[in-house]
């Protein structure tokens, strides 16, 4: 099952490779990654993207615990969460296409950052799969090329990564 | 006064109470050995090879409480290091290693000697650290001996770069650690462990299984007084051998692929199994599937929650230090009124009997024309009255000792469980034997394993040290000979080892004494003379059966009752 797990740990050099080594070394699953300093810059928080069994599941949680900089753990598919994904996407965007191309982007609510005679760049946000179905929605044909930051996520509610 | 970064890493180790350093010198660490030389708290064993420093300074502390030390320089020095620090790793070793590394200004520039330290190490060690300004060298010392040595305890690397170790700053010595992102479980949960005492007084079939957890965790006590409480049988992992006294009545044996056939027996067949300190690995409980195709109720107490659950289900858990779990679980079971059933445990009991009737414990045939590797163990404890200090390398002799050699307390059985590493005998009988100056201390070995650091012979002439070392030369790589004679039809690849030294004259060669042993009448008076030798390194060449084989064994990928015992071959 896919799982989305959030972690704060300590803004020390290297603390990444300690969460990418440990999914490599133990032969994890890694979807999506991402990780950026807190309103703490001594803390950064990384929303890890992953599937496995419960057991497995379970191991990860508790060998990300065990790394020394990391302050805690949460995994966010286990309750109420918002997870958010940010993707840029430049189409070919000629004659006709370049309306109905608009108006998807509009349906999605998307926009488009940046016109030039043949191309749009789009920004569009949300969870994956909404992502997903605007590509499937554009058709792959017109992709020129497109960027994924990977998932964020934040529980809802009272449901706070404690430091 | 400010004092140079190798100064003050000197005086860490002066503060955390190191005894010894075991080293070797190079380019990045002139700094810190000239600080060495300059005071005389902290002494330096010089070793030949830098996996001999970190294995001297893990036996070192297997055999102690304390944390081992080892110091190395850059590059071909830490990497010669990796194994010993993984050796450590596997069988949560406290220890601390401290590297030097080239200059920060040129980190990254593939400069002379320069590798990845803290990557190279990062997924063999418990933590390390990088340390680029000379300020937070104490600091970080302070924090590597706090982790090497709290909660589950493994190796801590600090690496420093050699301008570090030459810059100057004022030194104070934190009092105190904290470190946001560590705290490490002390009791465990109250109410876990009284269903731990209710379900062992409710058992029927109980059975014990300890590990290296409750040697390291200084346990061996409470175990004791547990098992004798609840008068179940009791077995060990190869590393917790010692935990609990082989000569106990209680005890079943060693568990495992080269365990007793009644402790695999009762693994199998228990109704609540009691884990302590033990973490159910493959050479342990074989094939996990088999394992769990009996029902049984497990409970397992450890420090680490992330040995829990890993490979079996665990009915009940309790993540806590296994000595202070121990106490408190023992405290609730002194004051409860009911007791075990004694008809139930009786009949258990009979049930074992029956196994160990049919497993013929552990035997072999002895002879009188050649020597036979298990007498050579059982002789060794004979003279040693049991209380040697047993360092051992890896293959069949490794086995023989475990299973022959009975431990009656713990720290006394030195072997590398978790990574298996030959050439580890030596050197932590070196790091023993300088913890325990008037102890036994005998180190056992094949003629392949010892070659690994042959070279440490010399380190042991250098600092006096009267290791009796005994080696079952049976001119194969034993272990993987067996495997090939089970599995791989005969077919003995690579595993002869042709030319060997004459390990006498190669004894002699580096000012020891060294033996040559042919007949089963001369091991006894051989031993004897050797160990009489309080003074000197008696190096034993004893030339054994080359057809033995270990059992009983549970061959890799099967299931604890699908044992092969001697007579079935
Ligand atoms: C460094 C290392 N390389 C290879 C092995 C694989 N291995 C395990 S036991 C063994 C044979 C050991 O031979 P020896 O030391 O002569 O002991 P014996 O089994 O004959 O008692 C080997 C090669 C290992 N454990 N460690």
């Amino acid at each position: 099952m896919r799982h989305i797990i959030s972690l704060l740990m300590v803004n020390e050099a290297g603390a990444l490779s300690r969460v990418a080594g440990l999914f490599s070394a133990r032969g994890y699953n890694i979807e999506s990654l991402t990780v950026a300093p807190t309103e703490d810059a001594t803390l950064s928080r990384m929303t890890i993207v992953t599937s496995g069994s419960d057991a497995v599941i379970e191991q990860i949680n508790k060998q990300l615990n065990k790394l020394i900089d990391v302050v805690s753990v949460m995994d966010l598919s286990e309750g109420e969460h918002i997870e958010r994904e940010l993707m840029l996407v430049k189409v070919r965007a000629e004659g006709g296409d370049r309306e109905e191309l608009k108006r998807l982007t509009d349906i999605f609510r998307g926009r488009i950052l940046d016109v030039s005679a043949h191309t749009y760049t789009i920004e569009l946000t949300g969870a994956r799969v909404k992502l997903d179905s605007f590509i499937d929605a554009i058709g792959r044909e017109p992709i020129l090329e497109t960027v994924r930051t990977g998932a964020s996520g934040i529980g809802r509610g009272n449901r706070i990564l404690n430091q | 006064m400010e004092l140079t970064g190798a100064e003050i890493t000197i005086r860490c180790l002066q503060e955390e109470g190191v005894e010894y350093v075991f080293g070797y010198p190079g380019g990045a660490v002139l700094h810190i050995y000239d600080a060495l030389f300059q005071q005389e708290q902290v002494r330096h064993v010089l070793v030949r090879h830098e996996q001999a420093a970190v294995h001297a300074a893990d036996g070192y502390a297997r055999s102690s409480e304390k944390v081992g030390v080892a110091l190395v320089t850059s590059g071909p020095g830490l990497t010669n290091a990796v194994t010993g620090i993984a050796t450590a790793y596997l069988d949560s070793i406290p220890m601390v290693v401290i590297s030097g590394q080239v200059p920060t200004f040129a980190i990254g520039e593939d400069a002379f000697q320069e590798v990845d330290a803290v990557g190279i190490t990062r997924p063999c060690v418990k933590h390390n650290y990088l340390v680029k300004d000379v300020k937070d060298i104490a600091a970080t010392i302070k924090k590597a001996f706090y982790l090497a040595k709290s909660g589950r305890p493994g190796p801590v690397l600090v690496d420093i770069p050699k301008d570090v170790s030459a810059q100057r700053t004022e030194f104070v010595y934190p009092e105190s650690v904290k470190i946001r992102s560590y705290n490490p479980v002390g009791k465990g949960d109250s109410i876990q462990i009284r269903h731990a005492a209710q379900m062992l007084l409710d058992a029927k079939r109980p059975m014990i299984y300890s590990g290296g957890g409750v040697v390291l965790a200084e346990a061996a006590g409470q175990l004791t007084e547990l098992v004798r409480l609840l008068g179940a049988p009791c077995t060990n992992t190869l590393m917790g051998l010692g935990g609990f006294p082989a000569g106990d009545s209680q005890f079943v044996g060693m568990l495992g692929m080269h365990g007793t056939y009644e402790a695999n027996m009762g693994m199998q067949y228990c109704d609540v199994l009691l884990a302590v300190g033990a973490r159910f690995d493959d050479r342990v409980i074989g094939n996990v599937e088999h394992f769990a195709q009996v029902p049984r109720k497990i409970i397992h107490i450890d420090i680490d929650p992330s040995s829990i659950a890993k490979r079996v289900k665990v009915d009940l858990p309790i993540v806590g230090d296994v000595k202070l779990v121990l106490d408190e679980l023992l405290d609730v079971l002194r004051s409860s009124k009911q007791k075990p059933d004694a008809v139930e445990m009786a009949s258990w009991w009979k049930q074992i009997e029956e196994w160990r009737v049919k497993g013929g414990g552990l035997r072999y045939k002895n002879s009188s024309e050649i020597i036979k590797p298990q007498y050579v163990i059982e002789t060794l404890h004979k003279i040693t009255n049991g209380d040697a200090y047993v360092a051992s390398d890896v293959g069949q002799h490794q086995m023989w000792a475990a299973q022959y050699y009975k431990f009656n307390h713990p720290r006394r059985w030195i072997n590398s469980g978790g990574l298996g590493t030959m050439g580890f005998g030596l050197p932590a009988a070196m790091g023993v034997q300088l913890k325990h100056p008037d102890a036994t201390v005998a180190c056992v070995t094949g003629e392949g394993s010892i070659q690994m650091n042959i070279q440490e012979l010399s380190t042991c002439k250098q600092y006096h040290l009267p290791i009796k070392v005994l080696a079952l030369n049976n001119r194969y790589l034993g272990m993987v000979r067996q495997w090939q004679e089970f599995f791989h039809g005969n077919r003995y690849s690579e595993s002869y080892m042709d030319a060997l030294p004459d390990f006498v004259k190669l004894a002699e060669a580096y000012g020891h004494i060294g033996m040559r042993i042919d007949h089963p009448a001369d091991v006894e008076p051989a031993l004897r003379e050797a160990f009489a030798r309080k003074d000197d390194l008696v190096f034993m060449d004893f030339r054994t059966d080359p057809g033995e084989n270990v059992f009983p064994m549970v061959p890799g990928g099967k299931g604890l009752s699908e044992v092969v015992l001697a007579e079935e071959l």
